[in-house]
């Protein structure tokens, strides 16, 4: 006997997921962390993406979700170059010693 | 996909492959003569705007589903030319106060243009495009340059701070995008604006799903047009960047912001309007007092642009919440249209009046420093004048008439408080711009000041810009009303 897991599960994981990602934008303090945060809120847009596109029966969600990958990548590569230009310029990466522009 | 298709990308098209044949050939143009570089990017842009005003009237639609042709992926008509044609004026613009800036700053390198030339051809996407999946893309492809081109100054760490910063929070924006754009999606079936609408009216739609997704996007936006409580990056990155990348991130990107905002919420969500009033009168409220009242205490002029800068974001939200009264939506849509354009010419001026005080050393940007500058170059002070006059929003200049465009849609719509509010927060923001012109005149000082003939065109053509147009509104007021009227 088989039984589909209800749209409305996914839907609350992936709320959770974005959540979190949220929560830990706003809280973690390492540029790296905070960039897996942000990967966590777009996964969890994926996430939802795909079980509504299910739900519906229409491709339309899962081709959203390839777009995301592909530019969240390029987002990426951009991202790790600015961290490493200035890892190299001040030897760390902490947010909160990112201070010379506050006035 | 046909042929036609293309045809109605045909600027973007046009734009990105000179993109991609600039960046080689950039290699082969020896270090020392990189104005080649800045000379080609302006061509392409040139190129690319006399293609986008010779389609100006035409209306056609691109990749559409061939099942359902009413859903398309882009959208050419008369407010994407307009938009476009702000954007690629703006590039232009961008470059002329780029190129004597970065040679001074030992920062000639190729890429800068190529990388404005990308931002551009996503902004270009963004006015067109009429299915979330495409405003999703042409977000990233407009922000992505920008995350660069702030971080461009390296290894002076201001600059690759407010590279970070732009990016962590640009990216933080893009989540909330993406996440909008997935509920919306889940709350009718569709990701084409007008597919939305149709569900919406047919009412085969789950409203709450709809609402958050709507406001979800809403917040990821005003991130990038820095609306009020979503502003904090704005002073530092504007600051910290190279100032001809600022010039052009305040203009480009906050237009690129107003016209995805406009086009996703008048085509997708007119039945929302009334729900997000309320949220939407709040935020510009908030916007225009907390950037005008935060803007008293700077004394660094990039800092106080970036102030102002928020403050003005507040002034076109006030456009939005006007939206509400089915009654003046239309003429709302026009006058936002018309002060983006305002702001556009005269935030031009003011920055490249900022670069021709800048020094090598990042020194020269506090207000003091403008101490003197109308007995040294008076032509150079009196064209700050006039911008800062048009940025408070007083005769004779371009602003007054903005101004005075939102105000009356608000009135009209019956959002007297907000009016009221904006006249309070103009007044305010008087005292910061006249404090720069007191200080022009009335202090003794020896400012050192750059003569670059590019330089020196765009400040003198923004100057005149702001004064004459502001005799002839009627004629921008009225290209404006047409290129919202289709949308409506």
């Amino acid at each position: 006997m088989t039984q589909i897991i209800p749209l409305s599960w996914y839907l609350a994981v992936s709320m959770l997921l974005f959540s979190m990602g949220a929560l830990g934008v706003l809280i973690r303090r390492n540029p790296l962390i905070i960039f897996m945060s942000i990967e966590l809120m777009l996964n969890a847009a994926n996430l939802a993406f795909v079980a509504f596109a299910r739900s519906f029966g229409v491709p339309t969600g899962q081709i959203f979700v390839f777009f995301v990958m592909t530019v969240s990548a390029a987002e990426v590569a951009v991202g790790l170059a600015l961290i490493i230009i200035i890892f190299r310029n001040k030897h760390s990466i902490d947010v909160d010693l990112m201070n010379s522009l506050k006035g | 996909m046909k042929l036609s298709d293309l045809n109605t990308i045909l600027p973007i098209v046009l734009l990105v492959v000179w993109a991609c044949m600039l960046l080689l050939v950039d290699l082969f143009i020896p270090r020392r003569s990189k104005g080649w570089t800045a000379l080609l990017a302006a061509v392409g842009l040139a190129a690319a705007l006399g293609l986008t005003l010779a389609y100006a009237g035409r209306e056609s639609t691109g990749f559409c589903d061939p099942n359902n042709p009413g859903n398309c992926m882009v959208v050419l008509d008369g407010f994407s030319s307009f938009q476009g044609s702000l954007f690629l004026a703006s590039g232009l613009f961008a470059i002329a106060i780029a190129y004597g800036y970065l040679k001074r700053m030992g920062l000639e390198r190729g890429e800068y243009y190529t990388l404005i030339l990308f931002s551009i051809s996503g902004m270009l996407l963004m006015a067109q495009a009429a299915d979330l999946i495409v405003v999703f893309l042409a977000l990233e492809l407009l922000s992505i340059p920008l995350y660069v081109l702030a971080a461009f100054a390296r290894p002076r760490t201001d600059s690759e701070e407010a590279g970070v910063k732009y990016f962590l929070l640009g990216a933080f924006a893009t989540g909330f995008v993406v996440y909008g754009i997935t509920l919306v999606f889940g709350a009718t079936n569709a990701t084409s604006l007008s597919g939305i609408a149709a569900a919406v009216a047919a009412g085969s739609f789950t409203k709450y799903l709809l609402l958050i997704g709507a406001a979800l996007i809403l917040v990821g936006f005003s991130f990038k047009v820095a609306a009020v409580p979503f502003h904090m990056w704005t002073p530092d990155v504007y600051q910290g960047a190279p100032s001809s990348v600022t010039g052009f991130m305040a203009v480009g990107a906050k237009a690129a912001g107003f016209a995805a905002l406009l086009r996703i919420f008048i085509t997708a969500f007119p039945s929302l309007n009334l729900d997000l009033v309320p949220v939407l009168w709040g935020l510009a409220a908030l916007t225009m007092v907390v950037g005008n009242v935060i803007a008293i205490s700077q004394t660094n002029i990039k800092r106080l642009l970036a102030y102002s800068s928020i403050a003005h974001a507040g002034y076109i939200l006030m456009a939005f919440v006007a939206f509400g009264n089915p009654a003046v939506a239309s003429d709302a849509a026009a006058s936002a249209l018309f002060y983006l354009v305002t702001y556009a010419v005269t935030s031009f001026g003011a920055w490249a009046v900022v670069i021709a005080l800048e020094k090598t050393d990042g020194k020269g940007l506090e207000i003091s420093d403008f101490a003197g500058l109308g007995r040294k170059r008076p032509l150079l002070a009196a064209a700050m004048t006039i911008f800062m006059l048009s940025l408070t929003g007083m005769p004779p200049t371009l602003g007054l008439v903005g101004k005075f465009y939102l105000f009356r849609t608000a009135v009209e719509g019956g959002f007297i408080g907000l009016a009221v509010i904006g006249v309070l927060t103009s007044l305010i923001s008087a005292y910061y711009y006249l404090r720069v012109v007191v200080t022009m005149y009335m202090r003794e000082g020896d400012p050192t000041t750059e003569h670059e003939p590019w330089l020196d065109l765009t400040w003198g053509l923004t100057a005149l810009a702001t004064v004459i147009l502001s005799f002839l509104p009627m004629a921008l007021f009225t290209w404006a009303s047409g290129a919202v009227l289709k949308l409506f």
